[in-house]
């Protein structure tokens, strides 16, 4: 028996999609194999890291989250402009986590202040995050299309009950928008479907099929990234030819075992760096599974996802 | 599978007996070929015919176990490329390295964090499995006498690893009662590891410097008759790990090549400084293909966030883990104790039930089937709606345990409180936190 390596063929690609403004823009996608799969196939422009922006101070993150950003937590555009000045941040993502009527509720105008105000200060692409909630979403969105406009900003969630108005909107300011939908490829599909419809352009939509956290969920989150690609690159399945985001920062860091200290659980280790880990980790899973942004919080579980990325980009 | 069902029934009995479970031999060879089925329950087959259709119905990436008793290792058995294809089998053993040069202080500390790293999550024991040992010093005495220690230290598997044949063999045979994986043979020594593997039936691990060699070698020692390798490609740097595991692998489903299916072992141990960066590797090696995976540390802020990982990838994606509708008594509740309620989805239920018993107020914990979906989504898919809720309620038993009539419901599901006190009117609906994690702080609060 002689040995030959077998590889598979690819019929499909995932579309290039410039992000940002021109003159400062990344660019996100264009793969035509799996991930990491260099030895039959090509990854032109590597995954990219968003470092995440609070509109307001957070309340509820474990002191090894917050510390690298002690200085700058009571202001957004301080905060992002660390983020890029110190922490070389490819790309921001503003979480607009305040306008959740759960929680601040703070206005959509307000809400479009803070984000034009970080969006002066820094040139990298940014991208805007909606509290979740459908009807507040299409407010908050709308209003910062608005005040933004020009400066090519990728805002979400958009979802199935809000994609009529934010598209239609985010057509007419031309930002790009992240296509939401929970866990399953059939929805991920028939969104983009309804956003092509809307006549929302192929290279303004990124998907977000939802993420799970290390432990809590990854594993569907996980299958269903790699069944996209699969759809995208084998079967040809041209409304999932998309690059994918995952917004996985906030579910990590809200998980107890990133906060619990090491004097009450000793065999789960340094609480610092277990945190960077289930970070870099559930990173490094999506990664794996056809993520092509991911949100991410803390500046050493970047720093350990980027080399990693290189390692498996250019490393032999 | 090799055969097709076809292939299959056309060396069954043929007497449709039914006793295999199914009505007829030829459904009982369509079961076989697709995996759904184990050939001992037919027990009509002749012995002849069940050596070669268990050849051809065993799992294209073998089946090595390392170690012996309640702590022997299952490796390989894999059948798919996908988690989303069917389960995968054997989740990685994360092995901790030790060198014959270490201080031996430093070696009693590994050691014993080594044993005491065992977590419990959802019902299951995840833990470091394997103790790697290998020869630096030169020294066969030294070599043994750590040998020697790790046995009498734990119970775990063992992986011998010498480049020396007669140390390795000493010290093989003081420990092959334990069943250690001998580490390795390579293109020059095959013959005499084979032979010793085979004398005492200790699983081998292979080793080429590519993979083209690493066939070649599996080849020449698979016709020597050794069935139970494992095989090191000899990557050692991330990315080359990667895509090595992943040939060897699809070598293994797509194209039955045999050299190369066995499980695998991997040394991230060997292509880091830190072990931050090392468990980033590991990470990759664990949701792409690696079987035995040597660390050279076993740290808990490392080692939990890779058995989450493994545990991740390696559950069931057809049927997520659940536990029985009933009301649980955590710590001793009485009367006056409060009720809670969630769903049957088995992360849920374990992660609510330790922050209740954290909190150390005895309570209640209702637990309605949900399907096994956790809070959100089993409310999106209907299961968790006020009226599901209010039957379960009533008919639970707990109106005769409780003298209150108070309800924590999760945090998350706040919009559907004010349904549910109209669903329970004899009940005031309280809205716990939304995380778990502030349970114990909440429930201290308590009072009826
Ligand atoms: C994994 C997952 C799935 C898996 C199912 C996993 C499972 N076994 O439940 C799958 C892929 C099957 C799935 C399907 C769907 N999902 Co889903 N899913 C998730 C995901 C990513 C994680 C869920 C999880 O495992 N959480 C971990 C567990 C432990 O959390 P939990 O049960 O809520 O428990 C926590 C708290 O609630 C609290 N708690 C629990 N009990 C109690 C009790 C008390 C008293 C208190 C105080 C606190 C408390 O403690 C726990 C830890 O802090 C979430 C998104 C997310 N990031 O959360 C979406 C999510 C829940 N899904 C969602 C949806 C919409 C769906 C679908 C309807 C979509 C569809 N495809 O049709 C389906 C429905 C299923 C069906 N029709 O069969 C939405 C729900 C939206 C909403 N707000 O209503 C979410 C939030 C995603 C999103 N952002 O849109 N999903
Ligand atoms: S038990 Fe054996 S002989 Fe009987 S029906 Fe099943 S396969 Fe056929």
């Amino acid at each position: 028996m002689t040995f030959e390596a077998p590889k598979v063929s690819y019929s499909g690609k995932i579309r290039e999609i410039p992000l940002g403004r021109e003159g400062n823009t990344v660019t996100v996608g264009g793969e035509s194999c799996y991930p990491f799969h260099l030895f039959e196939g090509e990854m032109p422009y590597p995954p990219k890291i968003a470092m995440e922006v609070y509109d307001s101070e957070p309340e509820d993150w474990p002191d090894t989250a917050l510390e690298p950003f002690a200085d700058v937590i009571k202001d957004p555009a301080a905060w992002a402009r660390k983020c890029v000045d110190t922490y070389g941040a490819e790309m921001i993502a503003l979480q607009l986590a305040s306008t959740d009527p759960n929680d601040k509720d703070i206005s959509a105008d307000e809400a479009a202040g803070i984000t034009k105000a970080v969006s002066d200060v820094v040139d990298v692409p940014m991208i805007v995050l909606g509290c979740g909630n459908v009807d507040k979403d299409t407010d908050v969105l709308k209003a910062v299309c608005e005040v933004c406009e020009g400066r090519d900003l990728i805002i979400g969630p958009v979802a199935e009950g809000n994609y009529r108005a934010i598209g239609a909107t985010a057509i007419g300011y031309k930002h790009t928008v992240l296509a939401s939908t929970p866990i399953d490829i059939n929805l991920a599909k028939q969104l983009n479907i309804l956003l092509g419809n809307l006549n929302v352009p192929d290279e303004k939509i990124i998907i977000d099929p939802s993420t799970g956290a290390l432990g809590y969920g990854l594993e569907y989150c996980y299958s269903v990234m790699e069944r996209i690609r699969m759809a995208a690159l084998i079967q040809e399945d041209e409304r999932l030819q998309f690059p994918i985001i995952s917004n996985l920062a906030r579910e990590v860091w809200k998980t107890k075992e990133v906060k619990v200290p090491e004097s009450e659980a000793p065999l789960l280790g340094d609480v610092k760096k277990r945190g960077i880990l289930m970070e870099a980790l559930t990173a490094q899973c999506v990664l794996l599974a056809g993520a092509d942004i991911l949100v991410m919080r803390h500046p050493e579980a970047i720093s350990l996802v980027k080399e990693s990325i290189k390692d498996l980009m250019t490393g032999k | 599978m090799g055969l097709s069902g076809i292939e299959i029934f056309k060396k069954l009995p043929k007497t449709n007996c039914g006793k295999c479970g199914v009505p007829t031999c030829l459904a009982f060879a369509m079961k076989l070929a697709a995996g759904q089925a184990e050939l001992d329950a037919c027990p009509d087959l002749s012995d002849d015919v069940k050596e070669e259709l268990g050849e051809a119905s065993a799992p294209p990436v073998r089946t090595v176990v390392i170690g012996t008793g309640d702590r022997a290792v299952k490796l390989g058995g894999e059948t798919v490329l996908f988690r989303h294809e069917k389960r995968f089998e054997s989740p990685p053993a994360f092995t901790l390295l030790l060198s014959d040069n270490m201080d031996e202080a430093e070696i009693t500390v590994r050691l014993k964090k080594f044993n005491n790293t065992v977590y419990e999550r959802v019902g299951v024991v995840l833990r470091p499995e394997l103790v790697a040992i290998k020869a630096v010093s030169g020294d066969a005495s030294k070599f043994g006498a750590l040998v020697e220690k790790v046995c009498s230290a734990t119970d775990a598997g063992l992986i011998l690893m010498n480049e020396d044949a007669d140390a390795l063999s000493q010290a093989a045979r003081s420990c092959s009662n334990r069943k250690p994986l001998l580490y390795a043979a390579d293109k020059d020594n095959f013959e005499s590891m084979g032979n010793l593997a085979k004398e005492l039936s200790c699983p081998l691990a292979v080793k080429g410097s590519n993979l083209e060699e690493l066939s070649e070698v599996s080849e020449k020692l698979m016709a020597m008759g050794l069935k139970d390798l494992v095989l090191d490609s000899g990557a050692r740097s991330a990315r080359q790990a990667f895509e090595d595991q992943i040939i060897i692998r699809r070598s293994a489903l797509l194209k039955k090549f045999k050299p190369f299916g066995f499980p695998t072992i991997v040394f991230p141990c060997e292509m880091a400084d830190n072990l931050m960066k090392e468990t980033m590797i590991a990470c990759n090696m664990t949701a792409k293909y690696g079987g035995v995976i040597v660390m050279s540390e076993i740290e808990g802020y490392s080692v939990f966030p890779l058995l989450l990982a493994s545990m991740n990838i390696f559950t069931d994606p057809q049927r997520p883990m659940a536990v029985d509708q009933k009301i649980y008594e955590i710590g001793a509740a009485d009367e006056s104790s409060p009720v809670l309620i969630t769903g049957n989805f088995s992360l849920t239920y374990f992660i609510v039930s330790g922050e209740v018993d954290a909190s150390r107020v005895p309570s209640y914990l209702l637990i309605k089937d949900t399907e096994g979906l956790s809070v959100l989504t089993a409310w999106a898919a209907g299961k968790f709606a006020a009226d599901t809720i209010a039957t379960f309620v009533k008919k639970s038993g707990i109106e005769e345990k409780v003298k209150h009539r108070k309800l924590i419901i999760p945090g998350y599901l706040a919009t559907i409180s004010g349904e549910l006190e109209e669903e329970l009117p004899d009940w005031k609906i309280l809205i716990g936190p939304r995380e778990a994690s502030h349970l114990p702080a909440y429930l201290k609060q308590w009072s009826m």
